[in-house]
This record gives C-alpha cells, sequence and structure tokens, in this order.
C-alpha cells in the first residue's frame, strides 16, 4: 500500500490546457508572453516608424554638445559654454538639494505639529488640526504659486532700499540688517574663510577640503558624543547613579566645529546695497524659497498626520505605565511612546519623502530649473530630443526613488521588531 | 444611651469652590494646566491675534461688486475705508467666475455640464448610500434643487432648465419609489457625460454601450464553459472588434437614419472646474478596477504575471506626475501608429488613470496582505474558485481595510488634475489664474483668485476625506 496517492496518470489532452488548472495557469502565462512582446513590438515598430517619417534617430550624443543657457543656482560650477550632461547634473543637482531641504524642514515641522495635535491644550491642538486640514486638502502647486507670487510681488524692489541722505529708505533689511527679501531674490550673508583648505579637482568635480574638514570634524564630534552616551548608560547600570553630562556633550558637540572655523577664520560677507542692487553676499531666488516653503508647510501636514497615528497606534496601557513609573510627561513622549510609534510611523514616512522628492518636480510652476528644468525643459527644447530626454529623465527620477525606498528600507530592517 | 458624637442627619452636598466648575475649570485644565500649557496658549493665542488683525481688515473691506478692474476695486476701499486701507477684491470672481468654472465652454451651453455635474451626484447616490433608500432620493432632490438654482443663476430661465429639471424629477421620482433602479442610471452615467459634455450625435456613445452589451453577452455564453478570465479576454476581443470595425459605420448609419445630435464643444474649450472634474471624475473611476487587478497581479502565483505587475507599479509610482504628462503630450505621438492623433483631454486621463492605479495597487496589497491566512484557506475548503473566492471573501474584507488608503489616493489625484495645465490645459488653478492675472484690468491680484480655487478644493477634499470616515464607521464589524 502507498502512503502517496499518485496523481492520476491520465493521458495528456490539449483541452486540459484550459480546463485544468494545473496547466492552465501555464496558458494564461503563455498568452500574456504573447500579448506582451506583440504590445512592445507594436510600440517599438511605431516608434521606429514615426522616428523615420520624421528623420530623426535615437542618439545621445547632443548630451556633449554646448548646452548655451544659464542656471543661476549651481552647486558644481557652471556655464553656458558647458555641455547639456553638465547642466543635467546641475538640474540634478538641485533638484536634490530642494529635495533634502523639503524633507529636513518638513520632518521637524511635521513631527511638532503631529506632537501638538495630540496635545492636551484645547487651543493648540484644534488650531494644528486647522492647519492639517487646509495644507492636506489643498493642491500643493497652489501653495507653490501663492509663496512664489507673494514673495516676487509684495516685496518691495531693490531700489527701494537705497538709503539717501537724511531720508529713510522704503524699504529695510531683516534681522539686525543682514538679510535683504526683495522682489528679485533674497540676498543672504555669505560665509568667507580667511585662510581655506585647498580645493581639490576631481575631474569635473571641485571637492572645497575645507567643507570636507568640517563635515569630517562634526561627525567625528557626533560619534564621540554616541559613544560618552554609551559609557553613561554602561556606569548607570552598573552604579544606579547617572553622571551628569549633558556640558561634556555640549563641549564635545560645540568646541572642535567652533576651534576649525576659528583656525580657519569665518566671517560673514553681508549683501550691501551699492549702485542698483545689492551686492555681496549670496542671492537666493524666489523660486527656491517658494519650492522649498511649499513642500516644507504642505508635507508637514502629511508627516504630522502620519506622526499623529502613530503615536495612537501605541496603546494607551504604555503612557499609564510609565506615569505610574513616575516618568515625566515629556519624558514619556521622548523615552516611551516615540521610539515605539517611530516603528509605525517610518513605513508611511518613506513614502513621504518618496513623493516629497518627485514633486520637486513642480518647481516648473516657478521655473526652477531642476532635472526636468534643465534635461527635461531647456535641452528638450533646444535639442528637439523629447525621446532621449524624456527616458532619461524618468531614469534618473525612477534611479532616486529606488534608491531613497532601498535606504530606508534598510532602515526601517534595522528598527523593526525582532520576534522570534 | 445616646451617641451624640454621630450625626444624625447628612449634610447637602457642597457646591464645588468656583475654581473647580464650569468654564474656569475647563479653562484651567485645557488651556493653563502647566508653565508649558500656558506658554502653548499664549503662543496661539498671539498667533491667532496677528493672523485675524492681518486679514480682517483686508475681509471685510472687501469689495464685491460695483468694480471692474483693480483700479475699481483700490477706489472703492479708499472711499469706503480710507486711502491707506486694504481691502479684497472678489468682484474679479463675480466677473469671471465662469471662466474659473467652465473654462471657454459656451456659455449658452452651460447647461450640459450642470445638467452632467447633477447627474453625477445620481449615479453616485446608490453606490455612496448603498444601504440607506431614504439618502438617496433625499440626495437626488436636493442636488435637482440646487442644479435648477444654477440653471437659472447661469443660463436665465430657459427650455434647458424646463428640461433638466423634468429628468433630475424623474430620477427623484425613481430614487424615492425604485432606489435599485438607479444603478442603471450609474451604468449609463459615462455614455451620457461624454455626450452632454462633448456634443455631437447620440449615436456615437450608444453604439459605444452597445459594445459593452456584446463583451456581457459574449461573457454570458463563454464563462460558463471556460471560466471568467477566458470570458472576460473573449468578450473583450469582440467588443474591441465592434470598436474598431464597426462602430463607425454602426452609428453613421444611425445618425442618417434618425438624425440626432448636440451642438459639438471641442476638447480645447474645456477649463477651469469642468476640466478638473472630467479628469478626476474619468480616472478615479477606472484606476480602482485597474488598481485591483494589479494588486490581484502582485500576488499572483504565475510568475510573468507577478514580474509584470511589479514592474510596471514600480516604474509608475518612481517617476513624478508630471513626467507621465509630459510623455501623454511629447512621447505618445511616437508610440502610435503614424496619423494618429487623439484629444489631448483624453491622453491626460489615460496617463493619470495609469498613475494613479499603480498607487491604487499598492494600497489595495495592503489590504490584502493584512487578511489572515485564514480567510484564503477557508474559501479554497469552501471550494470557491479564484474568482469567486475573491469576489466572496477576500475583496469586500480586503477593500474594507484599504478605504481610507484608497480615498486618500483619489484625494490626491484630484489634487493632481492642476498638473494638467504643464501641458497646456486651462487648469482653474494655474491655467485659470494665469489668464485672469494677465489681464490689464486685474494686474496685480493674487491673494482672491488663490483664496477662491483652494476653498472649492478645500471642500471637495475635506468632503471626501470626511465621507470615507463615515464608510469606515458604517462598515465596521469589529467591537468596541
Amino acid at each position: 500500500m502507498t502512503l502517496v496517492t499518485e496523481p492520476p496518470k491520465a493521458n495528456f489532452r490539449l483541452g486540459m490546457l484550459i480546463y485544468d488548472t494545473r496547466y492552465r495557469s501555464y496558458t494564461i502565462q503563455v498568452i500574456v508572453l504573447i500579448l506582451f512582446l506583440m504590445g512592445v513590438a507594436w510600440l517599438a515598430n511605431n516608434t521606429i516608424e514615426n522616428l523615420a517619417a520624421k528623420d530623426k534617430d535615437i542618439n545621445f550624443g547632443f548630451l556633449w554638445n554646448r548646452a548655451g543657457y544659464d542656471i543661476d543656482q549651481h552647486l558644481i560650477p557652471y556655464t553656458n559654454d558647458d555641455t547639456h550632461f553638465r547642466a543635467l547634473l546641475v538640474g540634478l543637482g538641485n533638484t536634490l538639494v530642494v529635495a533634502l531641504v523639503g524633507c529636513f524642514f518638513s520632518t521637524i515641522l511635521g513631527v511638532i505639529i503631529g506632537v501638538l495635535r495630540l496635545s492636551k491644550n484645547w487651543l493648540v491642538a484644534r488650531l494644528m488640526t486647522i492647519y492639517i486640514e487646509i495644507f492636506r486638502n489643498i493642491p500643493l502647486l497652489l501653495w507653490i504659486i501663492l509663496v512664489y507670487v507673494v514673495f516676487s510681488e509684495t516685496r518691495p524692489a531693490p531700489r527701494d532700499f537705497k538709503i539717501v541722505e537724511g531720508q529713510t529708505s522704503a524699504a529695510h533689511m531683516n534681522f539686525f540688517d543682514t538679510i535683504a527679501v526683495t522682489n528679485r531674490g533674497t540676498n543672504v550673508p555669505a560665509p568667507l574663510l580667511t585662510n581655506p583648505l585647498p580645493t581639490v579637482h576631481l575631474g569635473f568635480l571641485p571637492i572645497s577640503l575645507s567643507l570636507i574638514a568640517v563635515i569630517v570634524v562634526i561627525a567625528a564630534s557626533i560619534y564621540a558624543n554616541i559613544l560618552l552616551r554609551r559609557r553613561t548608560k554602561v556606569v548607570q547600570e552598573a552604579t544606579g547613579i547617572r553622571p551628569t553630562i549633558w556640558w561634556k556633550s555640549l563641549l564635545i558637540l560645540c568646541v572642535p566645529v567652533v576651534a576649525l572655523l576659528f583656525a580657519m577664520g569665518l566671517h560673514w560677507e553681508y549683501p550691501v546695497f551699492k549702485g542698483f542692487n545689492f551686492n555681496g553676499g549670496i542671492n537666493i531666488a524666489h523660486s527656491f524659497t517658494a519650492l522649498t516653503i511649499a513642500l516644507t508647510l504642505y508635507y508637514a501636514s502629511v508627516i504630522a498626520e502620519t506622526v499623529r497615528a502613530g503615536i495612537q497606534a501605541i496603546s494607551r496601557g504604555q503612557s499609564e505605565a510609565s506615569a505610574a513609573l513616575g516618568i515625566r510627561p515629556g519624558r514619556i513622549m521622548s523615552l516611551v511612546i516615540l521610539p515605539q510609534a517611530l516603528r509605525v510611523i517610518i513605513p508611511p514616512l518613506i513614502s513621504q519623502y518618496l513623493s516629497l522628492t518627485k514633486d520637486t518636480s513642480l518647481g516648473i510652476a516657478v521655473s526652477y530649473l531642476d532635472l526636468r528644468g534643465t534635461l527635461g525643459g531647456i535641452t528638450l527644447n533646444q535639442t528637439g530630443r523629447e525621446l532621449e530626454c524624456m527616458t532619461l529623465m524618468m531614469l534618473i527620477y525612477l534611479i532616486i526613488s529606488l534608491i531613497i525606498s532601498a535606504v530606508m528600507n534598510a532602515y526601517n530592517a534595522s528598527v523593526k521588531l525582532k520576534e522570534r | 444611651m445616646s451617641l451624640l458624637y454621630v450625626r444624625r442627619d447628612m449634610l447637602a452636598p457642597q457646591a464645588p469652590p468656583a475654581s473647580q466648575t464650569g468654564a474656569i475649570r475647563w479653562i484651567r485644565e485645557n488651556l493653563f494646566s502647566g508653565p508649558f500649557n500656558t506658554i502653548l496658549t499664549l503662543l496661539a493665542i498671539w498667533t491667532l491675534y496677528q493672523l485675524i488683525a492681518l486679514s480682517w481688515p483686508w475681509l471685510a473691506n472687501g469689495v464685491w461688486s460695483d468694480a471692474n478692474s483693480m483700479a475699481d476695486c483700490r477706489a472703492v476701499v479708499a472711499a469706503n475705508a480710507g486711502p491707506d486701507a486694504s481691502g479684497a477684491c472678489w468682484a474679479m470672481i463675480r466677473e469671471r467666475w465662469h471662466q474659473f468654472i467652465f473654462g471657454f465652454y459656451p456659455p449658452e451651453l452651460w447647461w450640459r455640464p450642470i445638467l452632467t455635474f447633477a447627474l453625477l451626484f445620481v449615479a453616485l447616490a446608490p453606490v455612496l448610500y448603498s444601504d440607506n433608500k431614504g439618502a438617496v432620493a433625499k440626495m437626488c432632490g436636493v442636488v435637482g434643487v440646487l442644479m435648477v438654482l444654477c440653471l437659472i443663476g447661469a443660463d436665465g430661465f430657459s427650455a434647458h432648465t424646463v428640461f433638466a429639471a423634468a429628468v433630475m424629477a424623474a430620477l427623484t421620482a425613481i430614487a424615492a419609489t425604485k432606489p435599485r433602479l438607479l444603478l442603471i442610471v450609474t451604468l449609463l452615467f459615462p455614455f451620457v457625460a461624454l455626450w452632454l459634455l462633448w456634443g455631437g450625435a447620440v449615436w456615437g456613445p450608444i453604439v459605444a454601450l452597445i459594445g459593452f452589451m456584446v463583451l456581457a453577452v459574449v461573457y454570458g455564453f463563454v464563462a460558463p464553459k471556460l471560466g471568467p478570465v477566458m470570458g472576460a479576454s473573449i468578450g473583450f476581443i469582440a467588443a474591441c472588434l465592434w470598436w474598431l470595425l464597426l462602430q463607425s459605420y454602426v452609428s453613421e448609419a444611425w445618425q442618417a437614419l434618425l438624425p440626432f445630435e448636440l451642438i459639438e464643444v471641442d476638447s480645447d474649450k474645456f477649463g477651469g472646474f469642468l476640466l478638473a472634474f472630467v479628469i478626476g471624475v474619468a480616472s478615479i473611476s477606472i484606476s480602482l478596477p485597474l488598481g485591483i487587478l494589479l494588486a490581484l497581479g502582485r500576488r499572483s502565483d504565475m510568475l510573468l504575471i507577478k514580474t509584470l505587475s511589479v514592474g510596471f507599479i514600480e516604474f509608475v509610482r518612481g517617476v513624478p506626475l508630471i513626467t507621465m504628462l509630459f510623455t501623454a503630450s511629447l512621447l505618445l505621438q511616437y508610440f502610435l501608429p503614424p496619423q494618429t492623433n487623439f484629444d489631448l483631454i483624453l491622453r491626460v486621463v489615460i496617463l493619470v488613470t495609469i498613475f494613479s492605479a499603480a498607487y491604487n495597487a499598492e494600497v489595495v496589497r495592503g489590504g490584502l496582505a493584512a487578511l489572515p491566512r485564514g480567510q484564503y484557506e477557508a474559501a479554497d475548503a469552501l471550494g470557491l474558485d479564484y474568482w469567486q473566492a475573491q469576489r466572496l471573501i477576500i475583496m469586500p474584507q480586503a477593500l474594507k481595510i484599504s478605504i481610507p488608503g484608497i480615498v486618500s489616493t483619489f484625494i490626491g489625484l484630484f489634487k493632481d488634475t492642476t498638473l494638467v495645465s504643464f501641458v497646456g490645459l486651462a487648469d482653474p488653478l494655474r491655467g485659470i489664474t494665469t489668464i485672469v492675472r494677465a489681464d490689464i484690468a486685474w494686474k496685480g491680484i493674487y491673494w482672491e483668485p488663490y483664496i477662491f480655487v483652494g476653498g472649492i478644493f478645500f471642500i471637495v477634499c475635506f468632503g471626501m476625506s470626511r465621507y470615507s470616515m463615515y464608510l469606515e464607521n458604517k462598515l465596521k464589524t469589529d467591537h468596541s
């Protein structure tokens, strides 16, 4: 007697391809594959025919031609004599800068608003609810355009800042005469070094060693601070007494950076009104400011909702238990609730960072020259190579998205509950 | 013996001290319970005061009529409130509201979009309130009355008003007596809307509808023998044959036989919220079923289908909507056979649908993943096949879990309809507002149009999110 029932060895009939569930999935897959390949072939064929009809070909060589247009905001050196490829890189850099700044500020603002929305303070909670509902339910595009229009139409022209002897000027600079917001842009002080470290030219990309040095020192201080906290924890667990370390932390975090900057001779160059416009300092275009502010305000409301949902997902027992242990309300939030809520918050937060990054492409509304503005905008219009530009642009956005989600998923995996 | 120290009669309870009752206690507990809270409250009050102090004079001095340009507005404000006062110029909306709502749709035909919009609610009512018969009839009635008011406001009292009112009255009567019949309106609505909005011969949409009937009939014949998948595919092929080969001949023949048409309106006349709603409603209604299919494909056992679904979803979610829209306007001409040139609105609807279908697919997949395995196993144990199990057991639960996500995708989609301005369509936010602001008469106006457009978006999106909360509550079956 065999324990395993042998499947009936019926002769294979053609009908079984449809009626027999064992074979049907193969039938369906083969049909789908054929249809898919036919579809792809059809599209490819159409594309070839259309390109032939317009006397075009697929050729990415145009990327090495002279771009011929200016980009005001560039992170790497760029002039209009550079290639389209370099313009692409500049645009990519601008996209990433807005995305990074937007993610950073919207996270801070979003966490504050999300926590305050759950506050016991009736007035504050209501205000935060109103903020969230207003920003969530109105298109991001409106905020971008509105902020831009308000900046560029309500602010005074640079000439209004002119100071004539004996008269008060029509407009004033803000923050102790360091920042001037005109209708053309925001003039902020520029950091300058009297004795900087040399700059290394790495092929096309100049790298300022001073900046690297600052970053390295900050990273080292943070690492040293982590070591200090770890040691404190060991001491606390061994003796039961937590040594006071806040001043040590402060010293470790601040002194090296300040010392380095002092050694390099950091000073600020303030924007000064001269002739017809502001000289010195850095001029930040309103397109960048508007895009950043709008993305921050809008995504803060979205992130606030995520944070609120995450906090509410933690059962009341946790906060009650901590209260019973005698922990103060502020510390309950930071020591008990937030670390647990973080696990719930992070996955949706990842997708919000992703959408924020993709929404930087709305900079088109305020003529911000990001990746879409350079590669998918001016380069595309100048060269007339829609197919190549669009494909390349989609590919780059796709790669950015995949990288963000990969990094964030790795982080998510590391904070996930370790179960059996 | 008497125990004199024992009180014989109970004292009446005393009223709590003044600081522990009523408004004072509430204010103490909710606004000033500690130093931190007090600071927060004071900050909030200060912010509110600043906001009101800034915006109130501007709102209060608002000019609603008697102005046809920014200069008029400023003159009126100066006359009413003094030379330095600021005032809103709502007169712009009084003058330009029709562009914000209808774009460049011919004024004598405004009754058509208005009727379509009213029919949209009639079509939605049986879906939105599936178990509340009274609400359906009430909704139809209210929408009908509002529609008549809008028609009279926009168009004056005309034959069209009477016709539209009669249609709505008949539908309300049906809703009050046999609400289930309204589902037919729901099914017919896309074709009716297509015809009412774009005009042309009535036979086009009718013959297109017959294509779906062909699909249904073929499915009815084939599905019992070969299963639902084969039935649907063969039916779809038959319907495609109908649309591609017979559609134009049949509709032309009928048009020659029984000519009946509305004045045609070109797609470039569409604009404003009319455009936003056309794109939004069309994409929302197609993207949900498509998203469900994609989610099922992603969880399929069949490797090829799974790979294709994953590739599609991840690609679409990885690129910004703007690039998809530019694909619609720039690249589609390369992918389609030479000399095909179809409507830009249709192209945009297709791309927006694809975009939001990928997002819906992920939301539905989350709902599917949240179902315990036991549900699938129970369905198998009952002997249900794949589609029966999906229809009867899996989907009702999975969709219920994913309602909030689906609705927020829809809200996102509706907000994203504003992006179509970048491919040259006149959306209310950027398209129309730019036109208004470019007019020399309204030069320098910025808060008012954005507040108006943002307000309408807010109402629609907020309404959708409230409805999703209502639906969640209604479908909630767990305890507590």
